[in-house]
């Protein structure tokens, strides 16, 4: 198993690396020492690569993953798993600002807390956060489901569309046109088939609230004018 | 972008290191605006005395005799050259003649700030030459703050640079830019208080100024900024024996804390902090919007 060392290998040939791993290729699971808040870990992967990250990152890591599984053994920064497409990120510690944001596609689980803007702009992309998010969380949220075990902050789904919000916590505050909804079977199975994913094994879905759009201000009109 | 890094011991045992550990931060963080840079120390504070951090475009001229020249104006003072920088110390009952005597000895210097302990070094440059210059490594003292620039709101010159102080023993740097700086300054002109750059940072400085001297103290302070100042801002000022931080409602600008026993530091990436002793195991946390965080020297006492 290939150990990289950021202390000594520049950003770019780790990342090189990765992008130039051939299909059937052994060598798929690279192991990453020092990352010291290094940005832009793990950008851009294509294929089934695994990548364990010692330690935390900075801007960006596992941006635009397609198929990938990247764990971060430490926290993340701003950014983390921004535009995933398919695969899987694991950040062990806490995410800051708009982690998974405008994510297609693929499994963000956020062991810690997120900061603000989890979410934000998601359009497919699953999140489960073990811990609490910030405010304006889901902000925009197009398609895809966003699960948080604890609390969340204000303005939870501002404008949302239709990505579904679950958590388990307080809420302290949603944002315009968001509003909660009934739990319906179908979305019960749906987190529990998120739980089992994600590694989630010491919650039950009845203990969360679904929170989704009320589809008031899709189109414009006047009447709403001041919840735009 | 603009780089920001603080410093806050608790162990005394630091202290030596405490310019050392700042540079580290602050020239990691050099990516983030990498135009101007500056840095304000609080030493250790000798009693009866003041000190007080002057620049000059021209240190050969303006420095020279300065000592001297302070002397026959009726200011004995002990002078300490750093590059284009000076430090004056005096009684500290003679601090408030400093401005009036410099105005009439040497009209082309400029005042970076004052008081019982606060030094404060900026230039334009990176931050590795700014730390350099002023051999920033080498200095002692029990808080810190640092600034790496990159210029939105005014000019690249030493002024514009970062930290900003506006009063006695205070100082600030700020990650963002104000909307409402230009009304805020006029009221705050009315008020009494000077200007000398358009930086809306300055504004910010002199507002926190203007509100401890109405007797809040620099929490209360920090509170009444996130009603009165407009715009995005992440914060972070030093007293004389404070240290605060604080981020606008939005807070899209970015801030990363740790704490341990041994200190609190800053920064407005993790970068910032590896090099800190103890990191590994320190709390680690985003400072919320529109929260007020403040450790006092005197108060831990």
């Amino acid at each position: 198993m290939p150990v990289i060392d950021l202390a000594t290998t520049p950003l770019r040939d780790l990342n090189k690396a990765l992008h130039s791993i051939q299909q059937g290729s052994n060598d798929v699971t690279y192991e990453i020492a020092n990352p010291r808040g290094s940005h832009a870990v793990a950008v851009g992967i294509a294929g089934p690569v695994t990548v364990e990250v010692n330690g935390s990152v900075g801007y960006y890591c596992a941006g635009m993953n397609d198929g990938g599984t990247v764990t971060v053994h430490g926290s993340a920064g701003p950014g983390v798993a921004e535009n995933m497409m398919s695969g899987t990120v694991v950040i062990e510690g806490d995410a800051s600002q708009y982690a998974g944001a405008t994510g297609r596609g693929g499994l963000l689980v956020i062991k810690g807390n997120a900061a603000s803007r989890c979410g934000i702009s998601m359009k497919g992309i699953d999140i489960v956060v073990h811990g609490n998010i910030g405010h304006m969380s889901a902000f925009m949220g197009q398609s895809g489901h966003l699960v948080v075990l604890g609390d969340a902050g204000d303005a939870l789904g501002d404008s949302l569309y239709e990505a579904k919000l679950f958590v388990r916590g307080a809420v302290k505050s949603l944002g315009a046109d968001c509003i909660e909804k009934e739990m319906r079977p179908e979305h019960l199975q749906k987190l529990a088939e998120l739980f089992e994913k994600a590694g989630v094994n010491d919650v039950r879905p009845e203990e969360f609230k679904r929170y989704g759009s009320a589809r008031k201000l899709y189109n414009f009109n006047i009447d709403n004018a001041d919840a735009y | 972008m603009c780089g920001i890094v603080g410093l806050f011991l608790k162990d005394s045992r630091l202290e030596p290191q405490l310019g050392q550990l700042l540079s580290d931060m602050l020239i990691t963080m050099t990516d983030r605006g990498p135009d101007s840079a500056g840095i304000a120390i609080y030493g250790s504070a000798a009693e009866g005395r003041a000190k007080v951090t002057i620049q000059s475009a021209k240190p050969g001229i303006d420095f020279a005799d300065l000592e001297q020249d302070l002397a026959e104006a009726g200011l004995p003072a002990r002078v300490v050259l750093k590059s284009t920088h000076a430090v004056i110390a005096i009684a500290a009952s003679r601090l408030a003649d400093v401005r009036s005597v410099l105005a009439a000895i040497r009209p082309d210097v400029r005042i970076m700030g004052s008081g019982d302990s606060v030094e404060i070094y900026k230039e334009v440059g990176l931050p590795k030459d700014v730390v350099a210059r002023f051999d920033v490594r080498a200095m002692g003292g029990s808080h810190g703050i640092g600034h790496t620039r990159m210029a939105t709101e005014s000019a690249v010159t030493t002024l514009g640079a970062h930290p900003f102080s506006t009063g006695s023993d205070q100082c600030l740097v700020h990650n963002g830019s104000l909307s409402n700086h230009n009304n805020l300054r006029r009221e705050l002109i009315r008020e009494g208080m000077t200007f000398e750059t358009q930086n809306d940072s300055e504004v910010a400085a002199a507002y926190l100024t203007a509100e401890m001297a109405k007797g809040k103290d620099l929490g209360q302070a920090l509170t009444s900024a996130l009603d009165d100042l407009d715009g995005f801002f992440t914060f972070v000022v030093g007293t004389k024996s404070g240290f605060g931080v604080v981020r606008d409602p939005i807070a899209c600008k970015p801030a990363v804390m740790a704490e341990t026993d041994r200190y609190v530091a800053f920064g407005s990436e993790y970068r910032a902090l590896v090099n800190l002793p103890g990191i590994d195991s320190a709390s680690v946390w985003e400072p919320e919007p529109a929260t007020v965080y403040f450790w006092d020297h005197q108060k831990a006492a």
